[in-house]
């Protein structure tokens, strides 16, 4: 895979934030800065900016497809998409008007991962009973693609009323509306975007990305069973830049304790140590630190995976706007391009057990 | 069909993350493995031959047939899809944990006062239920895994009302690399369960005992 091919996108959950004083912003406020960022984001060369889906009362991005359109009008260049579309609770033909119309006024750019999403709070919401989440989302996949594949589309399911004959406005350009299928881990989730000949997103967020290297196996080998050749291979990981290493953790520390500090409450977890957030930023799947250290861990992880795509969640929970914007500024003018450079040496020889960024590159991150 | 003897046989329900895992670790540790996902056997072939050579994909009455030792690593809220007597007097290792985010609100596995696996066992009667293989994430498992006696060696817990099926889960947890620790009754499988004190830490031996004993004394 040429390093010029891979794209690096920036995924955005809309997290409520406080601002540089500690006071909490008001969501709509929070989305109009979440509109900025990925306006900066064109700017400075990042290629995807994508949106996620939740309905919780700390993110924002319960319609990402309006906000997207917004991006739309104010950037000319940067892909447009979902983090995840919780494809499960929506009606694919929803997803198709939405997202073909996006793709129209945003002139060929926008993107789409489709995914059972890890957080179930979308199923008591719109209805939906979580016991059918399997078929849910191969269903919806099934008309979601077929839409997208062959209109007009004759089709029949459990969960919603038949289409016959259906064409539906606007029409996509051949090849248009990529979809990724985005999986958390689960290998009958791996076989399922294989059987449906699209391409995987792997949702890595916590722990050594090393544990998914069988599932990209698992992949390769399901694609040559389904008779498909070789698709890409992305990842969402979290992350943060700042000038310095210590910054970057002193920054981001307190933010990324008080999101995990309600997990370990709601999820049962273990409760956030500075032990950990260093093992995570170490060896885990936390891109943060100084343009060399978060560059060096991403060129990595996409020689360890084969990938063609990093996403990177920038800033976990309430970080300000203004350290959001240097983030993003450092990322797309000096991460991407320090990445891409990395990638164009020769790769070492891996060790035998090349599994952590700084054992990976103990040679190269002297200069 | 079974090869190997009846006491090195093994059988697993569910192919996820969990059960691929476990699979993985009892082919390497000698067992004859079985294991099986939700329908037919030729569903699963391409995971089993991948994340777990050596295994064979079966449907789960045949999993329920090779072995009378099963590990349950279905999804939480799959795990009323199984009959009510489909263990019949197997040792049925409950890997399970209950996710509220992920399996939905379960009244029932929500309240629990004795625990998940008491409801578990209340739905497999016949079935001799210990709580075990489920407090270290899989990925831990997989890395931790040690020959009995290397320095660094971590411990899992296994609780159960039976005994006798206890020893043998302890010397399967043995087999597959860790110091195994009796936890006690199936209700003190409650230590195990998510916001429990031991979940996903890798605990030595002498503080899992320690944490486990703690945690059944009342506060």
């Amino acid at each position: 895979m040429a390093s010029q091919e891979i794209e690096f996108g920036l995924d955005s959950f809309v997290p409520l934030s406080v601002d540089e004083s500690g006071q909490e912003l008001s969501g709509d406020a929070v989305i109009r800065n979440t509109v900025e960022e990925a306006v900066l984001a064109d700017q400075v060369g990042i290629d995807s900016f994508n949106i996620a889906e939740h309905y919780r009362q700390d993110m924002m991005d319960s319609a990402g497809s309006i906000i997207l359109a917004t991006i739309a009008g104010r950037t000319s260049r940067i892909r447009l998409g979902t983090a995840v579309t919780v494809l499960s609770t929506q009606d694919p033909v929803r997803v198709y008007t939405e997202f073909a119309t996006l793709d129209a006024v945003s002139n060929g750019r926008a993107q789409l991962i489709a995914g059972r999403g890890s957080l179930i709070e979308s199923f008591p919401l719109f209805g939906y009973d979580l016991t059918d989440y399997e078929e849910l989302f191969e269903e919806k996949l099934d008309l979601l693609t077929r839409l997208l594949r062959d209109q007009p589309v004759t089709w029949s399911g459990k969960f919603r009323s038949p289409l016959t004959n259906q064409y539906l406005s606007p029409p996509l350009p051949e090849g248009h509306l990529p979809v990724w299928v985005g999986v958390g881990g689960s290998p009958q989730s791996v076989i399922r975007a294989a059987r449906y000949g699209l391409p995987l997103m792997l949702a890595v967020i916590g722990g050594p990305p090393v544990r998914f290297a069988p599932l990209v196996e698992l992949y390769k080998r399901a694609l040559e069973k389904y008779g498909y050749p070789e698709l890409k291979i992305g990842m969402h990981s979290h992350g943060f830049v700042a000038r310095t290493d210590e910054e970057a953790f002193e920054t981001q520390w307190p933010h990324w304790a008080h999101v995990f500090e309600g997990a370990a409450a709601e999820r049962g977890w273990a409760r956030p140590t500075k032990a950990r957030f260093q093992a995570e930023i170490d060896e885990g799947s936390l891109y943060l630190g100084s343009v060399e250290t978060v560059a060096t861990k991403i060129a990595w992880v996409i020689r360890l995976l084969g990938l063609s795509r990093f996403d990177l969640a920038y800033a976990t929970g309430r970080v300000p706007h203004r350290q959001k914007m240097e983030t993003i500024e450092m990322y797309g003018r000096e991460v991407i391009p320090r990445v891409r450079e990395l990638l164009a040496e020769p790769a070492d020889e891996p060790a035998p057990a090349d599994q952590s960024p700084a054992t990976a590159n103990a040679g190269a991150s002297s200069g | 069909m079974a090869s190997g003897e009846v006491a090195d046989r093994l059988g697993i329900v569910g192919a996820g993350k969990i059960g691929t895992a476990v699979a993985r670790a009892a082919v390497e540790a000698g067992y004859d493995v079985a294991i099986s996902g939700s329908g037919p056997a030729e569903r699963i072939a391409l995971i089993v031959d991948v994340l777990a050579p050596g295994a064979r994909p079966l449907t789960t009455d045949e999993v329920v047939r090779h072995a009378d030792l099963i590990v349950l690593a279905v999804p939480m809220h799959r795990f009323r899809d199984l009959g009510h007597d489909l263990f019949e007097g197997k040792i049925v290792v409950d890997a399970m944990n209950y996710w509220a985010e992920t399996d939905g609100a379960d009244e029932e596995l929500t309240k629990a006062p004795a625990g998940t696996s008491t409801v578990v066992k209340a739905w497999f009667p016949s079935a001799r239920v210990v709580k075990s293989l489920n407090h270290l994430g899989y990925f831990k498992f997989e890395k931790a895994r040690r020959p009995a006696g290397a320095p660094g060696r971590i411990a899992i817990a296994a609780a159960g009302d039976d005994r006798e099926a206890v020893e043998t889960v302890l010397r399967l947890i043995d087999r597959l690399g860790f110091d195994a620790v009796d936890a006690g009754g199936l209700e003190a499988g409650q230590a195990l369960e998510p916001n429990g004190r031991v979940f996903g830490a890798g605990h030595t031996a002498e503080e899992l005992a320690n944490l486990v004993s703690r945690e059944t004394v009342p506060s």
